[in-house]
């Protein structure tokens, strides 16, 4: 091995040293944004470094992909509003896959024109890259189109569904496993690929719009295989240990959201949910039940005389942008000695901690941000529960109603404040279609409107007590 | 070719339970930006598209290179950027810097 091969090889083990740091210090809100440009400088050094391979020859094709790459990239995110952050993580987990699929592509081709070096470990990998890849691409950008809106949000079904999708997705393996065993065949290959970003699609309609936080970190882990699995084509580790790494996260998150609506993984991606439920719950509303709508006066009142207020916010507060006015309002609160705490539920909002960045770009201090376990044994002592947004996170059917399609969900304690105000546009079920309970406890008074309009007239009314 | 494969999924397999047991830790306030920073990481496969652009095989695994390099600079330039525009916004009191 030359030296120019050592070095390269060091300088990826320490950008492979500096990813898992990066993640470490992501454990502290303080070292967090450290962290993250540590991770950023590990990757400027592998790029670097990859530079002096000795297989690269020109340079033009690499400083014109560089460039309109990172400037799309960098107008991107800071354009991007924090109410679009799960769009904005789907498409770049898209394109994280799609560049993995394109390097075992163009792989691929270099094999068919020259198989003598291939191996069978390689040609699997790259089967295995083009098909990860692929599919996070194109399930990434349905994603991203539900949550912004430009793809139906509700799930897209037809019969025998799952079994048609079952039957696309064996035709993907037996392409891949006929092109292990007989490399070539690019019009097999492109089969591959195509049938791959169909399958994305395919998988992706239908599931819903309360689902995405689950799928948006499925796919995560799945633009984490990719890479690893690029890794395997290019005999590259820092490609496979960081793959991993992302891999390992987007699984872990998978798991917490899953565990966070109690409903298996398989549940979630196969169930369709949202679609049915939507159906049933049209009975429900039949039921004769009273609410008891408030006005923002008397709201006022109540928060203002209150001593600990818990604000409940939801994806409801994201789609109205009230995040600045929710923390006026606790201002205001504070100013009169009232303790305000925020009690956020893991799958509330679009992405997991989609709830925090929002607040926090709204100036909360994080320290008044409260996971449900932190907080639940508190809404018995709050003199009032602000619900803004929310809805199926703090439903009490979850707690006992075997038929409630989200039976058995850790819900927020929100029922046991003494008072709870639900800041709701209108009494439609939310997006899962469910009737919930709390809405019709005696305790709970409804202020209908839009949430920012809502919190406004609060704020007047508790500046003029 | 056994032996390199075998060291490889090592690798592989090591890394992901290492993944496992950092991520673990990382709390929910976190999660968005953990998401997004793990998203730029996943940008490493710039390193496949670089070597697949710039070694002059031909036309196709040329373009197809070029395209890798641009979704890949996207997805690191984007993803890191994006974090750190988050991460910057976390305080722990009103005001603080």
């Amino acid at each position: 091995m030359a030296l120019r091969e050592v070095l390269i090889a060091l300088a990826y083990m320490i950008a492979s040293a500096c990813f898992v740091i990066g993640l470490m210090w992501l454990q502290s809100p303080k070292r967090a944004r450290a962290g993250n440009m540590l991770s950023a400088l590990g990757m400027l050094l592998a790029i670097i470094a990859t530079l002096f391979v000795s297989g690269i020859k020109d340079y033009s094709v690499i400083i014109i992909g560089m460039i309109i790459g990172s400037a799309l990239g960098a107008v991107m995110a800071y354009t991007v509003k924090m109410t679009a952050m799960p769009q904005m993580v789907g498409i770049l987990n898209g394109f994280g896959g799609g560049a993995s699929a394109l390097v075992a592509a163009a792989e691929f081709f270099k094999y068919v024109a020259d198989p003598s070096t291939l191996t069978p470990d390689v040609s699997v990998s790259i089967m295995l890259a083009m098909v990860v890849g692929s599919v996070t691409l194109s399930g990434s950008m349905i994603a991203a189109g539900k949550l912004q809106g430009i793809v139906h949000e509700r799930p897209i079904t037809y019969p025998f569904q799952n079994i048609i999708n079952l039957i696309f997705f064996l035709t993907i393996v037996a392409a891949g496993v006929f092109l292990v065993a007989s490399f070539g065949h690019p019009w097999v290959f492109l089969y591959l690929t195509v049938a791959a970003l169909v399958f994305g699609v395919l998988f992706t309609i239908p599931i819903g719009g309360a689902d995405m936080p689950v799928v948006i970190c499925f796919l995560n882990a799945l633009s984490g295989v990719a890479a690893a699995m690029a890794g395997f084509v290019i005999k590259n580790n820092a490609l496979i240990i960081a793959g991993s790494l992302v891999g390992a996260s987007g699984i872990i998150l998978t798991q917490i959201m899953c565990w966070a609506m109690n409903r298996p993984i398989t549940n979630v991606l196969f169930g369709a949910f949202g679609a049915v439920t939507a159906a049933s719950s049209a009975t429900a509303t039949a039921t004769k039940k009273t609410v008891r709508p408030i006005q923002p006066d008397e709201a006022a009142i109540l928060l203002a005389y209150a001593q600990l207020v818990i604000i409940v916010p939801g994806y409801g507060m994201a789609v109205s942008q009230a995040q600045h006015a929710v923390r006026q309002l606790a201002d205001e609160l504070a100013k009169r000695g009232v303790t305000v705490k925020y009690a956020i539920h893991p799958v509330a909002g679009r992405m997991p901690g989609h709830m925090n960045v929002l607040l926090a770009e709204a100036n909360v201090p994080y320290e008044q941000l409260y996971d449900m376990d932190q907080i639940n044994d508190e809404f018995q002592n709050a003199d009032v529960a602000l619900i803004v947004g929310a809805n199926d996170v703090v439903n009490p059917a979850a707690r006992y109603d075997k038929s409630s399609p989200i039976y058995g969900m850790p819900i927020l304690n929100a029922d046991h404040a003494k008072h709870i105000i639900v800041l709701k546009r209108s009494m439609n079920p939310g997006f899962a279609g469910i009737e919930n309970e709390l809405f019709y406890n005696e305790k709970t008074r409804m202020l209908f409107g839009d949430a920012k309009e809502s919190l406004t007239k609060l704020i007047n009314e508790v500046k003029n007590l | 070719m056994t032996e390199a494969l075998l060291a490889a999924l090592y690798i592989f397999v090591i890394a992901m339970f290492l993944g496992f047991a950092v991520i673990t830790k990382v709390p929910p306030l976190l999660h968005t930006p953990l998401m997004s920073g793990s998203n730029a990481i996943s940008g490493i496969t710039i390193i496949g598209a670089l070597i697949v652009a710039g070694r002059q095989e031909g036309w196709l695994q040329t373009i197809l290179g070029l395209i890798a390099i641009i979704l890949a600079m996207i997805n690191v330039v984007g993803g890191y950027l994006v974090t750190d525009r988050m991460l910057q916004m976390f305080k722990r009191k009103p005001g603080e810097k």
